[in-house]
């Protein structure tokens, strides 16, 4: 294997010494926190691209921590699901470290701020990467316990309280998980994911299996907010500052829930007909119920949180039907949802940032005073919605395609149903936040500054070109790498056992 | 008890045993991190013992006096030097060619001076632990819950 392979930990080590550098001279150096936050966030989405062109050349790259061979030390793994999340992560994080420098300004300790955003980074980094199932453990409890911290990050009444439900609920998800690793572990004697799996091959099937699936069904499940599991994600997503809301929408909701659920049944466990179809109805009931929620919102960012809950269902339905078409598409909707969810996000942000209000009730009319917030939170309505030609269309007919293909009808007609939900609920919100007159109270109101400008202006030009992706010669770098992964689980076996 | 007795902390009876054992829970603390590659404990062991003799300190003197031996920043200093002692032992081993790769000769088995970067680990461990476990105890004793209003800081 070549020194390439030393990228790999690099995307633990730098966003950890970032956290714990600026921890240390933060409170000092007040431009410290700034400029190594933008700077790791920079170098890590740069790393990822590097990553992604290697994973084409060698398709999968082992890397062993501490010169300890698989499976007695702990392996790091490269591959194109990896990649794909690494470019998906680094680019949000990027953009909204540089967001963050002007709008966390409203908060007085930013350095903390940037240290718990970076050790969260880190988390969501390492559990991408890692190929021990318990060092994934390990690393989401990192980025959970970072974004525990950051939803309360305003201290007040109401903050405070979705931080403490998020922080139970998000607990009790990572309690199931680490007994389903624990069964796991007791059933298989190892922690290395491809070793596991070549284990339950020869071993065969067993009820514990199914005890683990539906384990870590609920674990990954409340991670991911899919619908009987999603209560705490409309109070904590809203309550958390604006970058940290399209963080947690963005990215932190797919590394921690939605890519371990197509890790672990895709590449570990397995996905047997009956996963499928309960990982399908936990689809379709997200999507259409997040819908229906997210119309009777009056408060901005709690209707895209509860529109995130709809479009997670997308995914994990993308996923449930299980074909090849269906996981490009699944897989293209995640990359798209991570950039117009954080671009909202961001939007709603700026909103705020200016007039001190997210109360749809209180606001209008700010297409006038704030263009560019209002051209580019529409454009990501039109992407989240399913307007042709951005992004979230084209991924959104994958899905319900690969659904019909499939023979699955039903599912494919809920999709459509939530889509004109969707629809309908960020209609809502755009026409009573930036179309009609300008509210009384609201008319000295200015646009946001130049580095918040950028980092929306930057997330709309990406969503807008987003169909791109799919021209033959680009997917077959970024998004076909990925599914082959989840497709030819037998290669991720191979390549990795040859390690050991 | 009055607002007096309650600055100097609690009895002469407690305060005389706590003055007594603290350097003794100190020491084993060392003692337990310093031989935890070749015994049971290690830095995390060692760190919470450590960060224990400090927490006696506050019970029995009051919060003024264990913070004075002890303050904020410093704590908050040592645990952040801690992680990021950890995490430059952990890429030197780049120098051999892999992340956390233990470089240094490991030495004999069962011997004080062995097992190559393990000690050192455990140090920065220790660090990061004790102050982090003080730090916590610290913030329960001086939260204060002001209802309503407030703002951060």
């Amino acid at each position: 294997m070549t020194t390439a392979v030393n990228i790999i930990p690099i995307f633990v080590i730098v966003p950890l010494a970032g956290a714990f550098m600026i921890s240390i001279g933060g409170r000092k150096l007040k431009w410290l926190a700034d400029f190594l936050g933008v700077l790791s966030t920079a170098g890590l989405f740069i790393a990822a691209l590097f990553a992604l062109k290697l994973v084409n050349e060698y398709h999968i790259l082992v890397y062993s921590v501490g010169a300890w061979k698989p499976p007695i030390g702990i392996a790091m793994v490269l591959d194109g699901l990896t990649a794909f999340m690494l470019v998906t992560v680094n680019l949000v994080a990027l953009m909204i470290a540089i967001y963050s420098v002007k709008y966390m300004e409203h908060f007085t300790s930013k350095w903390k701020f940037f240290t718990l955003f970076l050790l969260m980074l880190g988390g969501m980094n390492g559990v991408i990467v890692t190929g021990d199932i318990f060092n994934l453990f390990v690393f989401l409890e990192i980025a959970a316990i970072a974004s525990f911290a950051l939803v309360a990050f305003g201290v007040e009444r109401h903050e405070l309280e979705a931080a403490f439900k998020y922080a139970l609920m998000s607990t009790l998800g990572s309690l199931f998980v680490l007994m389903g690793i624990a069964l796991l572990y007791g059933f298989t004697s190892t922690l290395n994911m491809a070793d596991i799996a070549a284990v339950l091959a020869q071993k065969g099937s067993s009820n514990i299996i199914l005890l683990v699936s539906v384990l870590f069904v609920m674990g990954f499940g409340l991670k991911s907010a899919l619908v009987p599991f999603h209560a705490w994600l409309p109070d904590a997503h809203p309550s958390a500052p604006a970058p940290i809301s399209a963080m947690l929408s963005g990215v932190l909701i797919k590394s921690l829930g939605i890519y371990t659920i197509f890790r672990i049944f895709g590449n570990v466990i397995g996905v047997t007909p009956a996963i499928a179809s309960i990982l399908m109805v936990l689809g379709c009931i997200s999507m259409v119920v997040g819908g229906f929620l997210a119309i009777g919102q009056w408060d901005l960012k709690r209707l895209y949180a509860y529109s995130s809950i709809s479009q997670m269902g997308y995914i994990i339905l993308g996923f449930g039907i299980g074909t090849p078409l269906s996981i490009l598409g699944s897989l293209f909707h995640l990359f798209n949802h991570s950039v117009f969810k954080s671009l909202l996000f961001l939007g709603a942000g700026a909103v705020e940032y200016a007039t001190g209000t997210r109360d749809m009730k209180k606001l209008g009319g700010l297409m006038k005073k704030m263009p560019v917030t209002g051209m580019t939170s529409i454009i990501g309505t039109m992407s989240i919605s399913g307007v042709p030609p951005f992004a979230g269309f084209w991924s959104k007919l994958i899905i319900i395609l690969a659904a019909v293909e499939a023979g699955q009808l039903w599912p494919a007609v809920w999709a459509i149903v939530a889509s004109v939900l969707t629809l309908a609920a960020f209609l809502k919100a755009m026409k009573c936040t930036f179309w009609g007159d300008v509210r009384v109270g609201l008319e000295k109101i200015i646009e946001v500054p130049f580095l918040m400008k950028f980092s929306l202006i930057t997330l709309a030009l990406i969503t807008s070109v987003g169909g791109l992706l799919l021209i033959p010669g680009i997917q077959n770098v970024f998004l076909n790498q990925a599914v082959g992964v989840m497709t030819e689980s037998a290669d991720y076996l191979i390549a990795v056992l040859q390690h050991i | 008890m009055s607002s007096k007795e309650r600055q100097t902390g609690m009895s002469v009876i407690v305060r005389t045993t706590a003055r007594l054992t603290v350097g003794f829970i100190l020491l084993y603390g060392i003692y337990i991190l310093s031989h935890g590659h070749v015994s049971p404990g290690g830095g995390f062991a060692g760190g919470v013992i450590i960060a224990l003799s400090f927490i006696n300190l506050m019970l029995a003197y009051g919060k003024d006096t264990a913070l004075s031996k002890l303050p904020k920043a410093v704590t908050s200093f040592f645990e952040n030097l801690g992680a990021l002692i950890l995490l430059s032992i952990a890429l030197l081993g780049f120098t051999g060619g892999y992340f956390f790769l233990n470089f240094i000769a490991k030495g004999e088995p069962f011997h004080l001076f062995s097992a190559g970067t393990i000690p050192l680990l455990n140090l920065a461990i220790s660090l990061k632990v004790g102050a982090g476990i003080f730090a916590i105890f610290v913030a329960f004793v001086l939260l204060k819950y002001e209802p309503e209003k407030n703002k951060k800081e």
